[in-house]
């Protein structure tokens, strides 16, 4: 049995780190074992995440796991990771992806599939840091060195236009952590150390904290991304290999949510409360005015990634209608649900996207093209490929009985106690998404066969088909039984509201 | 201990050095130049030693406390010395390779790291002033060594007429000092000064001291002389200046301003906001223009020069720790840079533009990979150990309440990771499609590709525990 004494946490980042540089070491001579090695290492990394699922208690707002060891005490630097439930289901998503995408690589994966594996394996352990880290310096070095695999993974493996899309990935995301880095700083200067938890305790000015807010909402917009920050996700997309896109979609935006529940609510709830209808307003523009964009797009990956942003917007709009409701119905149940809400987009989004992407990568696959133009007819072709992806695109448009549709409802209902308007606007993206996601069905999978390449195609092989319908499982499942997630995060959000509730002035 | 043992280091590096010179003399080939090579490492070496043996925590005075032997000076002198001990070993080979490979180059890289020894260990302007001197006069002629480059006489020749002009300021300066205050030791015109604030000639003569020591510093605006000599010396001298006297000059810097010159704090505080702006600005800007990798590089070393500075201008204790971190871990990163350079130069061709680096990762990923460490240390990316020398400078500066410069400093960073990138860019996403039959690589000894890895290694292990490197210059500075 896993004892309550182990580092699970710590095993859970530093195994697949470790393991990737002995995937590294492996070397391409025999690609076989480098494969095998990295899938045992994702595979055992997810069974530990499982231990630490099954040993979490759902019933506390506390932080679990806890494991504290001294790092650098010159600068109040401790090494402390714990998880509460906010945290938990992220890194499960992170920890079950991981494998999906090595599988998903397995064949297509030509060049330097040792270094390709071994980025993918230390960013799931950096990620898992992301997570878990209590120290705001220890989050910091996890969230900036998770740059590094991500940009290699754009930048070798990625498309025609894949340098310029790294460099520019890089330098976004740069900018907006080391505003980042300023408010944490400052923060422990005024709190006498890195600890994320007297982060939440300290009291701070109602001007500090708009400086503070800002600084993270630089940080935490981008990676989301909001609009209009949101530039450099089409981009590394499209020319990110498939892998690198699942990874983005499913995992990387999620850091971003996570950052504005462990740091912008809970630090500067006064700064959240006067500048909430800022982030209102940047999730409603990115949910509509995002959602049009993604209607007129000819790429494949293109459109999925700015369905992701308007999807993103949901969550955000989730976090941050809180406030209005919470003034306006003067009880905090609407405002519990409004960030559930977001909780369960961002796990649904994970899901979703990400097979999406793959789908999108299965037919890059075949005939090296993202155009929707090139594809017609693939349902005469591949119909069990077919059904999977119209059964996503469904998904993403929020059809009831998918986790698409869960999330969506929870922030829209949420939304409606704040203001009709906010809900209005949200539920638009009901029929955007419909639109968008829809639209690109037809063309691509209905139809007429179009050339004598899409002719050819041959159906989803096994590989592809136990990746997919894993995650179709998955989608299904939290769309009809949603209730252990909400459980596992409902004592964490309570208290959260709770706290934010509350003026630190 | 006996007082005349204090200075063991110095007495240790200044016999190596003349052994090394009238030994070379009797040594028949190049073949046998590895005993004064040995015998160069093993004074270096030596003088490591007995800067740890006799360490302790007091400090200790000299010649009326011109000559000061304390953890400050302790801390500088080790990694002076490891520093140029690394130097040696990487530009062996390479020198070797061009027939420059001389006892002289040994000789007076031993001079040079004598004459930054004393400045470390300088506590009145008289002895600051002949470390300094020693140290110039031995790099003015190590950039000529190749006597037959005509860039490599235009470099000396730059860096010798513009370095004794700035020497010319400096003596200027402390001339005015003395003048004031009737002293040359740090300790008593800092109490002299202290008894008349706001004297003009005092803030007069200051004005020279900074450009003296910020032309040392390679800050902007006393630059013009770092790319030009980056460029045209061979890799192995600039990597000598590139280097170690960063940590010589930081030390002088922080005995001058933090200690002679407290009084006039806010004067110098004022002028070093400027250069500091100016170095970090300017820098990072030029540096992406740059298609050449060693201006590139000198481009870069301005900005991380603005970057010590800031630490050292917050005038606390927090301050002075950072900045020593930053210019001990500089000092590393940039020795391994050059390092690298040095061993990725074919037979006969250096390293010069970007472009050579066109696809390294196929060619040899393990530098490659050195490289991309490097290249992230220096954008200051966790986990190495560039990030925690950035951080432990904005955490001062931010402690000293210099908001708007702690924001300069990280936007310009932003900045600085352009370029960086570019350089892993060049190795790892693009290919080298000209080379269709590419010169074979410098082959080196596994001493150097030892000592590359160890050093490149040193700054994701120091990234990974930061803790005592940071502990030991925190403690060197707060006495």
């Amino acid at each position: 049995m896993i004892s309550a004494h182990w580092p699970l946490l710590s095993l859970i980042i530093w195994l697949p780190i470790i393991g990737g540089v002995l995937v590294l070491a492996s070397g391409d001579q025999d690609s076989r074992v480098t494969k095998w090695l990295a899938l045992f290492i994702a595979l055992v990394t997810f069974l530990m995440s499982l231990g630490l699922w099954s040993g979490f208690q759902p019933g506390t707002a506390a932080m679990q796991f806890v494991e504290r060891e001294t790092w650098v005490p010159l600068f109040g630097m401790t090494y402390t990771l714990g998880v509460d439930g906010i945290a938990l289901p992220l890194i499960l998503l992170t920890t079950f992806m991981t494998p999906l995408v090595v599988v998903a690589g397995w064949e297509i994966i030509r060049f330097r599939p040792s270094q390709y594996l071994a980025a993918f394996l230390v960013m799931e352990g950096l990620m898992v840091g992301v997570f878990s880290a209590l120290d705001a310096m220890l989050f910091y070095v996890f969230w900036e060195a998770m740059l590094i695999p991500m940009f290699v993974i754009i930048g070798i493996w990625g498309g025609a236009n894949r340098v310029y899309a790294s460099i520019k990935f890089f330098i976004y995301t740069f900018l907006g952590s080391v505003l980042m880095l300023l408010a944490l700083i400052y923060l422990r200067l005024h709190s006498g150390s890195f600890d994320i938890l007297g982060y939440h305790a300290v009291k701070l000015g109602l001007g500090e904290q708009t400086w503070i807010f800002l600084a993270f909402l630089a940080a935490f917009a981008v990676k989301v991304p909001m609009w209009p920050v949101h530039t450099w996700l089409p981009d590394a997309h499209v020319e990110a290999p498939t892998g690198g896109s699942v990874i983005l979609a499913a995992l990387m935006l999620k850091v971003g949510g996570y950052g504005f529940l462990r740091f912008s609510l809970p630090i500067t709830p006064d700064a959240s409360l006067s500048l909430d209808w800022l982030i209102i307003a940047m999730s409603l523009i990115a949910i509509v005015y995002i959602g049009f964009v993604a209607l007129i797009q000819e790429d494949m990956k293109k459109l999925i990634a700015y369905s992701s942003i308007a999807h993103m917007g949901f969550v955000t709009l989730g976090f941050f209608t809180v406030f209005a409701i919470v003034r306006h119905t003067g009880s905090s149940n609407g405002a519990v649900l409004g960030m559930e809400g977001g909780m369960v987009q961002m796990i649904s989004h994970g899901f979703i996207s990400g097979a999406l992407f793959l789908c999108v990568g299965v037919l890059y696959d075949r005939l090296h093209s993202r155009q929707i133009r090139d594809y017609g007819g693939i349902v005469n072709v591949m119909p069990v490929f077919a059904a999977l992806m119209v059964f996503f695109a469904m998904a993403n448009a929020g059809l009831p009985g998918t986790s698409g549709f869960i999330g969506e409802f929870m922030v829209i209902l949420a939304s409606f106690q704040a203001n009709g308007w906010y809900a209005f606007l949200a539920a638009t993206t009901l029929i955007l998404g419909a639109a968008y996601s829809l639209w690109m069905v037809k063309r691509v999978i209905f139809g007429a066969v179009k050339s004598p390449g899409v002719a050819q195609l041959s159906d989803v092989n096994t590989r592809e088909f136990f990746v997919l319908g894993v995650l179709a499982v998955m989608v299904l499942l939290l769309g009809l039984w949603p209730a252990p997630l909400v459980q596992m995060m409902d004592s964490s959000i309570q208290h959260l509201i709770q706290h934010i509730s509350a003026s630190k002035l | 201990m006996t007082l005349p043992l204090i200075p063991l280091p110095e007495i240790l590096l200044l016999a190596t050095a003349c052994g090394v010179l009238i030994l070379d003399l009797f040594l028949a080939a190049d073949r046998q130049r590895w005993m004064v090579y040995l015998l160069a490492q093993g004074g270096l070496i030596a003088a490591i030693a007995s800067v740890l043996v006799f360490s302790s925590g007091d400090p200790q005075g000299l010649f009326s406390g011109s000559y000061i032997r304390d953890p400050l000076s302790d801390l500088s002198k080790i990694f002076l010395f490891l520093t140029v001990a690394l130097t040696l070993i990487y530009g062996k080979d390479y020198l070797r390779q061009r027939g420059q490979f001389t006892g002289e180059y040994l000789a007076l890289t031993l001079f040079a790291t004598l004459g930054m020894s004393v400045m470390a260990s300088a506590h009145g302007f008289l002895t600051l002033y002949l470390g300094l001197e020693l140290l110039a006069l031995s790099l003015y002629t190590l950039a000529a060594l190749d006597r037959d480059s005509p860039q490599a006489a235009e470099a000396a020749m730059k860096y010798f007429v513009l370095g004794s002009m700035a020497s010319g300021f400096l003596l200027y300066g402390i001339s005015l000092f003395y003048g004031i205050t009737g002293s040359v030791d740090f300790g008593r015109i800092a109490e002299v000064l202290q008894q008349k604030p706001g004297d003009p000639v005092a803030v007069f003569a200051l004005v020279f001291v900074v450009a003296g020591i910020a032309f040392k510093f390679g800050a902007v605006p006393f630059h013009v002389w770092v790319p030009d000599l980056y460029q045209g010396t061979p890799t192995s001298v600039a990597l000598l200046v590139g280097s170690a006297p960063k940590i010589a000059a930081l030390v002088i810097a922080m005995r001058v301003f933090a200690g002679a010159l407290d009084p006039l704090s806010s004067h110098w505080q004022a002028m070093l906001t400027l250069i500091v702006v100016l170095s970090m600005g300017l820098g990072n800007l030029v540096a992406i223009a740059q298609t050449h990798i060693k201006r590139m590089l000198a481009y870069s070393a301005m900005s991380h020069a603005g970057f010590i500075l800031l630490g050292l201008l917050t005038s606390s204790a927090e301050g002075q720790g950072a900045a020593i971190f930053y210019a001990v871990t500089y000092a590393l990163t940039a020795t391994a840079a050059f390092g690298l350079l040095m061993v990725l130069s074919r037979q006969g061709f250096e390293v010069e533009n970007l472009e050579q680096l066109k696809g390294l990762n196929d060619r040899s990923p393990w530098y490659a990979a050195m490289m991309l460490l490097v290249m992230f240390s220096m954008s200051g990316v966790p986990p190495l150990v560039g990030f925690y020398a950035k951080l432990a400078v904005l955490q001062a500066a931010l402690q000293a309440n210099l908001m708007g410069l702690a924001l300069i400093a990280v936007l310009f960073s932003v900045v600085g990771a352009y370029y960086y990138l570019r350089v892993i860019k060049l190795m790892y996403f693009d290919r080298d499609e000209d080379s269709k039959n590419p010169v074979p690589l410098l082959t080196v000894g596994s001493d150097v590709r030892l000592a590359i890895g160890f050093n490149a290694l040193l700054l994701l292990v120091l990234g990974i525990s930061p803790s005592g490197l940071l502990a030991y210059c925190q403690a060197a500075v707060s006495l």
